[in-house]
């Protein structure tokens, strides 16, 4: 029952490295603008706002698509980024990787910017009465005391970003050993006569990849929410 | 040491206080909501006062006419706060060590003399959560002291704690303020304290100074 295709491996790894990539990417910038979103005031905060959650609520289709037409090879974007860093996109599985990482991005920031809202803004002055700036404040004092809130919005935008198909069969296609991460692949298998056998296998190492991450996430805030109350 | 005069409003309430103090340690007293802990903002940076000026051991920190506004990590003014505010994913010498090394110091001998002076050597490794109130202080006041200090405000270092505990940290406080060689602004409401502390006595109410005492 669970002899796994070489096909199949692939497509569990290249499940997983492309979500963790674009995870990981993405990660800095989900920061920055958490951080934004939960403690600047500025015009147009409501704008910023809306479009980080677009990917939510729009449908994955009209995402991917709006990927391709900003990231694929003769897109502003995409073809700036291919002449200045080499770095394509399109049918590549960096593109699959900016998929998922857009995808992700919306429970990410969401996650942090509740932590970052909820820590204790008195600590930071403490922090600075004693000669920290506001960067050394933010690194030494707001993101640990966020740590817990960052892991699970890390958690979420990956377990997203794992089950990511619209946008990414739209914007990169569906090229095993490339593009065609879980779901993708499982979408194959049900299309074809004779897939139902691997197309459970891959539905069931998507159901344990998100059980562990959900119990990793769990077990991992706790420890850090017991080291920061001591 | 002190030269104050500031304007603002915080919502309903007016703060308008002006007071000077030549004593290495001033008291500043009211009853709470009289306006003390917004001056204590204000000296350290963390309140930008509307107008007027802020000038501590002869240095403007704020002047709104000179449109001097001292960031509050450059002001060099360490504050004890009412609650701690102690760093609680630090250790107890982490919390020490943070405003030290900051300032470009080692964990070196007046950190032992501080740590001694305030009895906390036993609680270098543990964690804020696991110290009653006025362990929690002493460590709060050793944090300001080590952190290089041009002046000290002391935001009712005490009226978190009940008797025994007060009895317990005022002998450090004491001693630590009777060698003061930089500017003291001891915030309290309990006249005990003061009185035995301070050389100056500022007493506010409503947002505004109603006397000043010199001893």
């Amino acid at each position: 029952m669970f002899n796994f295709s070489a096909e199949e491996i692939d497509a569990i790894r290249l499940s997983l490295w492309v979500a963790s990539i674009g995870i990981a990417a993405s990660l800095p910038f989900g920061l920055l603008i958490a951080y934004v979103l939960a403690r600047k005031r500025f015009p147009g905060k409501l704008l910023l706002d809306g479009l980080v959650h677009m990917p939510l609520v729009l449908p994955p289709v009209v995402t991917g698509y709006i990927l391709l037409l900003l990231f694929g090879r003769k897109g502003p974007i995409g073809a700036f980024l291919e002449q200045t860093f080499g770095l394509v996109f399109s049918f590549r599985w960096t593109g699959a990787a900016l998929a998922a990482a857009v995808m992700g991005f919306p429970l990410m920031v969401r996650a942090i910017r509740l932590s970052l809202e909820s820590t204790d803004r008195r600590l930071e002055d403490a922090s600075r009465t004693l000669g920290a700036n506001g960067l050394t404040t933010f690194f030494f004092i707001t993101l640990p005391l966020a740590l817990p809130g960052i892991i699970a919005g890390l958690v979420l935008a990956f377990a997203k970003a794992l089950g990511e198909f619209g946008a990414t069969i739209t914007f990169v296609s569906n090229i095993p050993g490339e593009t065609r991460t879980l779901p993708t692949a499982i979408y194959t298998f049900t299309q074809v006569p004779g897939g139902d056998a691997g197309a459970f296998r891959l539905a069931a190492v998507a159901v344990v990849i998100a059980l562990v991450a959900l119990v990793l996430s769990e077990l991992l805030a706790r420890r850090t929410a017991a080291r920061i109350d001591g | 040491m002190f030269d104050i005069s500031i304007t603002t409003s915080l919502g309903d309430f007016k703060l308008d206080v002006s007071f000077k103090s030549e004593s290495m340690v001033t008291a500043l007293s009211g009853p709470s909501g009289s306006g003390k802990s917004s001056v204590v903002a204000a000296i350290a940076g963390l309140l930008k006062p509307a107008r007027g000026k802020i000038v501590v051991n002869g240095r403007a920190l704020f002047d709104s006419a000179a449109r001097i506004d001292i960031p509050a990590q450059k002001r060099g003014v360490r504050v004890v706060f009412q609650e701690s505010r102690l760093f609680p994913h630090f250790t107890v010498a982490q919390n020490l060590m943070f405003g030290r090394w900051l300032a470009g110091k080692t964990r070196d001998r007046q950190f032992d003399e501080v740590v001694s002076l305030l009895g906390i050597e036993p609680l270098l490794a543990r964690r804020p959560r696991k110290l009653s109130g006025g362990e929690r202080q002493r460590v709060a006041i050793g944090r300001a002291l080590l952190a290089e200090p041009q002046a000290l405000l002391l935001d009712e270092p005490l009226a978190s704690l009940d008797a025994g505990r007060k009895e317990e940290i005022i002998p450090y406080l004491t001693r630590l303020v009777a060698n003061a060689k930089i500017p003291v602004l001891y915030v309290s409401h309990a006249r005990d304290e003061i009185e035995r502390l301070a050389q100056t006595i500022v007493k506010i109410d409503g947002g505004r100074v109603i006397e000043v005492e010199r001893r």
